[in-house]
């Protein structure tokens, strides 16, 4: 039955082609709009650790004080000072911490054909890399007494080094950064976490893959100073020391807590850690801390663009648009044809069997829409790079699971449409119709 | 032409009536709101940055290894020496930052050193005495800066320049009414005394975040002199700017070539750079542009479909009413005026929709209220936009012949 019914409602289809091209490209370009654009968000909105992100933890303390705080809905700085990011980091109460801050530092190619070139560079601690399950390729992080000595080591990426190193196992080997040579411990494989959730604050969450680790401690001794955010609420004075040792905030902060209990007492440690300053006479207000999670911590910046939000509804509204003007199109077609439901029913044909066909020719008129609509996602996705950053751009795909959703979307909704016309058919009086005929 | 019988004939198409003025009051709504994003963006993208775009091209440059603040100094001075010698370069500066480029050093400013909170926020922008004439910047008091005022500035120095200048609208805004120059303001390394005032300059950032000090800057007499380099402006003569920029690379590499410029932002035309800081600007007018040309073509076909429809299924009733003696245009106004009818329902409808998505826009996403102007507009266009989609099916049933009353279907 369901294929003698698919072939009728094909034929019907074919009946008024208009009818028919207008509710195809109607369906077809409101599913369209919505997939493109929920590509986007799709990409933005991503969990970029989703099996850690409820372990992985920013911590933030306010060392500004309330006035500052004030302006910000009484939130403390976004990011940390380098006195609270070393007292924490030595107070090590977390299962892993670190501390982070980007760098931008000069490699000089052994090459001497190749020029020299920057490449951003975080400093981490060693936990870092179990921390964040950063894949290694070849060899493996720096160890703690790395950091403690603060080794000239290196980890790097996967694509560094194959343009350093053509891609052969090059642990051991020296790379050379800003006149000064260190050894590679380890090289990652593929890490391209969407966003970049360790460093929200100074990507806005999305940049290139990040290819190179160094100690946070050899950087510091090294006075490297950071290429991302530093923002002061005070002069911090003059000279390296007195900015290291000032009030300035700039260094990221991640702490690993498995559970929950860990959690919690990391809380009530921050607060002990803030009263502590307040009884040392730094700090002269109240402790206000902060612990928030990978997906919290994204929500908190934003890292959605408000371009992704407004396109997504705007097309979510196109849509509704596109469905309603199909269920009017699909109505005007299915009551065209009530002489021929008469005929149906007065020939026995039950409600329930007109129900069957008309749902069965509008998925007809939906799985054309859809494949319109798939055609025109396509296009979509690759015409994103006109409107968002093409660090963000680049995360839209049109993946399979896109494509199977856009299907989907496309029958579902026509389907859906085309209830009230169905009914409105399957109501046709039969002897009404053989008498006016 | 009489309502009534179209109001009573309405009734027997309720499902249909409702689905067109949905329609209509669904795309009244979203129309208005992307029209009115669009105003938003185009008057965002086409606000001045004060300066000689045309002609100007910026370098990031960066040196290698390990660079004391003096051997930085005295890099950036010989490269700006080499610049000054390409051909077709009427004038080269070095800052920290220039309009457009979307971040940089934002500070507040102070009128006493006691002031706890800022006056002002404010961009600043490092400027040598070539500054105001590479950029074309008008002064409208005072005097630019003197060679000799032009200091050095290293990493974590303290930023404390006896003299600085200002922009026009960061003078009206610390000293309204009155005239800023000799005034004393406070920066973040102390008093600084405002020797110039220039017309106009804009922010280095054109986000929302920066829109309440979007023309004040303030401009002082220091040069970046650290390892990661500084920027270099570049003003051309008049359509020298292409060749100017092949030869300025190749100057500077000739002479040096222990630097790293980035691939894609090392140098910049000015073009490039306000292609780049409004990308999302422009992306987003066009997006909304798409978006309601399609839904209006949407809107009308439907328009169409339905009401084509009704007039197959009036074709007895229409002949009836010519054979009575009802004229072509009778026929036509009747049919023009149903639409009419429906179209003013649903736009009434889509106007309030409009104004109650503009106020969920505004609490969600900062956006500004919607101007009534944009409503009207919006209903104007869906009344046209219905009575042009209505007119072919009606001129059809205008044409449909008396001799229809007799016949049965």
């Amino acid at each position: 039955m369901f294929a003698y019914y698919f072939q009728l409602g094909l034929r019907s289809l074919r009946k008024n082609p208009l009818l028919t091209a207008l509710m195809v490209m109607a369906i077809g370009f409101g599913v369209a709009a919505s997939m493109t654009t929920y590509s986007v968000f799709r990409a933005t909105s991503n969990n970029p650790i989703p099996q850690k992100s409820s372990q992985l933890f920013v911590p933030q303390i306010d060392n500004w004080g309330p006035e500052d705080a004030q302006q910000n809905q009484g939130e403390p700085p976004r990011a940390m000072s380098y006195t609270d990011a070393i007292g924490l980091m030595r107070d090590h109460k977390a299962k892993r911490q670190t501390a982070l801050y980007p760098a931008g530092l000069s490699i000089v190619p052994a090459d001497a054909s190749q020029l020299p070139f920057r490449e951003n560079t975080y400093g981490v601690y060693a936990d870092a890399f179990p921390m964040f399950d950063i894949p290694f390729k070849y060899g493996r992080g720096w160890t703690q007494a790395d950091d403690d000595a603060h080794a000239q080591v290196a980890v790097i990426g996967q694509q560094l080094n194959e343009k350093l190193f053509r891609g052969e196992n090059s642990v051991g080997r020296e790379i050379n950064l800003d006149g000064r040579s260190y050894r590679i411990v380890g090289v990652m494989d593929h890490w391209d976490p969407q966003p970049l959730f360790f460093d929200a604050v100074n990507t806005g969450g999305f940049d290139d893959p990040t290819q190179l680790f160094v100690p946070f401690t050899r950087m510091i001794e090294l006075k490297v100073s950071t290429n991302g955010n530093n923002n002061c609420n005070k002069d911090p004075g003059t000279g390296w020391d007195n900015w290291l040792h000032s009030e300035c905030v700039w260094l990221g902060f991640w702490a690993e807590l498995p559970s929950k209990a860990e959690a919690d007492a990391y809380r009530s440690y921050l607060n002990g850690y803030a009263a502590e300053q307040q009884r040392a006479g730094r700090f002269k207000w109240a402790p206000n801390t902060r612990l928030r999670n990978v997906v919290e911590w994204l929500d908190y910046q934003k890292v959605v663009p408000p371009e992704a939000k407004i396109s997504l509804l705007v097309a979510l509204g196109f849509l509704v648009i596109c469905l309603v003007n199909t269920i009017g199109l699909l109505l005007a077609k299915f009551m065209r044809r009530s002489s021929e439901i008469g005929v149906r029913r007065a020939l026995g044909a039950s409600r329930r069997e007109i129900y069957t066909q008309f749902l069965i020719e509008a998925s007809a008129v939906g799985l054309a829409g859809g494949l319109l609509g798939l055609l025109l996602t396509g296009v979509g996705v690759y015409g994103i790079s006109l409107i968002f950053d093409p660090q963000v751009a680049r995360l839209a795909k049109l993946d399979v699971p896109l494509v199977l959703l856009t299907l989907l979307v496309a029958i579902l909704a026509t389907v859906i449409a085309a209830f009230y016309p169905t009914w409105r058919a399957a109501q046709v009086q039969p002897a009404w119709q053989l008498k006016s005929n | 032409m009489e309502i009534k019988p179209i109001l009573a004939a309405l009734r027997q198409h309720k499902a249909g009536t409702i689905l067109i003025a949905m329609q209509i009051a669904l795309t009244l709504a979203i129309v208005c709101n992307a029209l009115f994003i669009i105003q938003q963006r185009v008057a965002h993208l086409s606000e001045p940055t004060g300066i000689d775009e045309p002609n100007i091209f910026v370098i990031q440059n960066e040196w290698i290894g390990q660079t004391s603040s003096a051997q930085a100094d005295a890099k950036l001075r010989s490269d700006l020496d080499v610049l000054r010698r390409v051909p077709g370069v009427k004038d080269v500066t070095t800052s920290n930052s220039y309009p457009l480029r979307g971040g940089g050093w934002d500070d507040g400013v102070r009128l006493s050193a006691e002031q706890i909170e800022d006056s002002s926020d404010a961009t600043i922008y490092f400027a040598d005495e070539h500054f105001l004439d590479t950029l074309d910047l008008k002064l409208v008091g005072g005097r630019n800066f003197r060679a000799d005022e032009i200091q050095p500035m290293s990493m974590r120095d303290r930023l404390a320049p006896p003299v600085i200048m200002v922009t026009r609208a960061l003078a009206e805004k610390l000293f309204p009414g009155g005239s800023a120059l000799g005034k004393t303001v406070y920066l973040v390394g102390g008093p600084a005394t405002i020797v110039g005032v220039v017309d106009l300059l804009q922010a280095q950032s054109v986000a929302r975040w920066a829109s309440n000090f979007a023309y004040r800057s303030v401009i002082v007499p220091r040069r970046m002199a650290i390892a990661e380099g500084a920027f270099y402006i570049v003003r051309t003569q008049p359509g020298q700017l292409e060749p100017a920029m092949i030869a300025a690379r190749k100057a500077l590499f000739a002479d040096n070539p222990r630097r790293v410029w980035d691939d894609k932002e090392g140098i910049l035309s000015f073009a490039e750079v306000r292609s780049m800081a409004y990308e999302s600007d422009r992306g987003m007018a066009v997006l909304m542009g798409v978006i309601s040309l399609v839904l209006l073509a949407i809107t009308a076909a439907g328009i169409v479909g339905l009401t084509s429809f009704w007039v197959g299924q009036r074709r007895r009733q229409i002949g009836v009413r010519r054979a009575l003696g009802a004229t072509r245009g009778d026929i036509l106004s009747y049919f023009m005026t149903e639409n009419l009818l429906i179209s003013v329902g649903g736009a009434v409808a889509g106007a309030v929709l409009a104004i109650a998505m503009n106020l969920w826009l505004v609490t969600r996403f900062e956006m500004h209220r919607l101007s009534l102007f944009y409503v009207l507009a919006g209903v104007l266009m869906l009344l046209l936009l219905g009575q042009g989609a209505v007119l072919a099916p009606a001129i059809r049933a205008s044409k449909v012949s008396p001799v229809e009353a007799t016949r049965s279907v």
